[in-house]
């Protein structure tokens, strides 16, 4: 579904003159496979290139050196913009700038309407966006008197009824509350769960990766640590040291089994913590 | 010193289609000293309490006072009050806007009058109570990282030398690594400045950790008022209005239920490892 090969991206700094003084590698040799109806969560501190390696997946930003497959077509060609920021959607991080109709439904129908989906049809779409992000029956509201949870999900419908075959959201719950987190990352493993649509999710919330199919954490422009959610939490310490963190849980269970306590390492959910303590004696 | 609220009440457009009464009968009293954590959703009215307390709203009715003056008797300057209670504003890093760093933080002290060598000093002061280094001091502000721009922002309030902090959730969008530094800079600021702290958060895990008390908003009331063992103790009815506790609150509990005998106060991991610890070397005993 996404390949990248070898991705790098290089930012230039200017001088007064115009000349270049300083180049940063914001991503630096990049390589990603993520499959069709995958969920994978990328983690990394801030300024670690997590958005703008995002950004290449739909062609706002192409690659100075090595490739990028979204669906089969590479970004690089001009050709297939329209198709891959259509095949690759993006959420980003604050929903007051990404809602523009003044009713739910208009601006969720902004995006099929740009593409000539005939009205009809545009309708139909709507209604399975909304319903698949559980905002139906607020069709007929005014965006601006919605929560931020409510908001960036009509963000999510807008850009699923454009029927990607993949969503890409940039720390889509940073500027909600606990329920507004919630809510979103509800509606987004359903949208991977139920419509198989392939998910990657960046985010600070360590709490919101734990279901994710894989997790990579990219630091100074590179990938340094991928793999399931549970072997990535088991490596608490060389997280910390990335800047990141490990879920509540994750570290009670750590820090247990530094006192001694026989726990299995990266424990994930509750559930687990509950069962493992309850069964020592 | 203290900031007390009594019967406090606000209301948006009143007398309009679109009136909203986002402050109801709030009585309250702010000690000198206390580090305070404000949760509650989106719309509970937070923001619209925390501007009350430095005169940025005024209450419809109701009095506040701060060190026993009322601060809407006439004649009362608010302009020594906005000093006296820093309000640093969510994304406050969006409101730099000079050429350096130490220009920026030099503002608010110059707009209190002071000589540019005392706003200086007072500038310098401030950035190395948020840990900014001398290096950064003649780089522009927009050349800085997320969490510095934000330390220079929390500087700027800081040089007005408040006695009150409040702070609209400074951690929003940053790393973990870079939230933890924010806050325990926050809590050096009161345990070492002796400043008093009202941290407005979402974070339960970090108003677990960092506060002494919590106020519960909710549908412009205060909902619960405590230490952070008493309101998580009430973690249903938190749920109950979009809120939740620490997952440690909540990892207790479950262990409680399954006959794991420890006791459910946790609200920290320390605290969590501590007991469960306890319970762990008792049944081995056994």
């Amino acid at each position: 579904m996404i390949k990248a090969k070898n991705v790098v991206y290089e930012y230039q700094k200017y001088d007064e003159e115009g000349n270049v003084c300083e180049t940063k590698r914001a991503v630096d040799g990049v390589e990603l496979d993520v499959k069709k109806g995958d969920f994978v969560a990328i983690l990394g501190h801030n300024g670690s290139g997590k958005s703008t390696l995002a950004k290449h997946i739909n062609a706002l930003l192409l690659p100075n050196d090595g490739e990028v497959w979204v669906a089969g077509m590479n970004t690089k060609e001009e050709a297939h913009v329209w198709d891959i920021r259509q095949s690759a959607g993006m959420v980003f991080q604050n929903p007051d700038n990404q809602i523009i109709g003044t009713v739910v439904e208009e601006d969720v129908g902004f995006g099929p309407e740009n593409m000539g989906v005939p009205t009809e049809e545009i309708w139909t779409r709507v209604e399975e966006a909304l319903k698949a992000v559980g905002m139906y029956k607020y069709r007929k509201h005014s965006p601006n008197r919605l929560s931020g949870g409510q908001k960036q999900r009509v963000a999510i419908a807008g850009v699923v009824a454009m029927h990607p075959q993949c969503i890409i959201l940039d720390e889509p719950t940073a500027m909600l509350d606990p329920n507004g987190r919630k809510e979103v990352i509800r509606a987004v493993r359903a949208l991977n769960i139920v419509e198989d649509m392939t998910v990657l999710l960046i985010t600070h919330y360590m709490e919101e990766v734990v279901h994710a199919d894989k997790v990579i954490v990219m630091d100074e422009g590179k990938v340094v640590m991928q793999g399931t959610p549970k072997e990535i939490f088991s490596r608490v310490e060389e997280l910390k040291a990335y800047r990141l963190d490990v879920p509540q849980v994750t570290l009670l269970a750590y820090e247990l089994k530094k006192k001694g306590l026989p726990l299995s390492d990266g424990i994930l959910t509750i559930e687990e913590l509950v069962n493992e303590l309850c069964q020592l004696n | 010193m203290s900031i007390k609220l009594e019967n406090v009440n606000f209301t948006y457009s009143p007398t309009t289609a679109y009136e909203i009464h986002a402050l109801k009968n709030i009585n309250l009293e702010i000690r000198d000293g206390e580090f305070i954590g404000l949760i509650g959703h989106t719309g509970s009215g937070k923001s619209t309490l925390v501007q009350h307390l430095n005169g940025l709203m005024k209450a419809t009715s109701g009095t506040i006072y701060y060190n026993g003056e009322n601060i809407y008797a006439e004649g009362y300057s608010m302009k020594d009050l906005r000093s006296k209670v820093g309000l640093v504003f969510q994304y406050p890093e969006h409101q730099l806007f000079e050429v350096d760093v130490l220009a920026d933080v030099c503002f608010g002290p110059k707009n209190q009058g002071l000589s540019k060598e005392e706003a200086e000093e007072r500038a310098k002061r401030a950035l190395s109570m948020v840990g900014l280094r001398e290096k950064y001091y003649k780089q522009s502000p927009f050349e800085l990282s997320g969490g510095q721009k934000r330390r220079v922002a929390i500087a700027g309030v800081l040089a007005m030398e408040p006695d009150v902090l409040i702070l609209d959730e400074p951690t929003a969008g940053l790393d973990p690594k870079g939230r933890d530094e924010i806050l325990e800079q926050i809590k050096k600021l009161h345990e070492e400045n002796h400043i008093t702290i009202i941290l407005v958060s979402h974070s339960m895990e970090d108003v677990a950790k960092y506060v002494g008390r919590i106020i519960v908003m909710n549908q412009g009331e205060a909902m619960f008022d405590g230490t952070p063992k008493e309101v998580f103790s009430h973690y249903k009815e938190l749920e109950q209005v979009g809120l939740a506790a620490p997952q440690v609150t909540y990892i207790m509990n479950a262990l409680a239920e399954k006959g794991f005998g420890v006791s459910t106060d946790a609200t920290t991991i320390e605290e969590a490892t501590e007991e469960i610890f306890r319970v762990y070397q008792k049944r081995q005993v056994r």
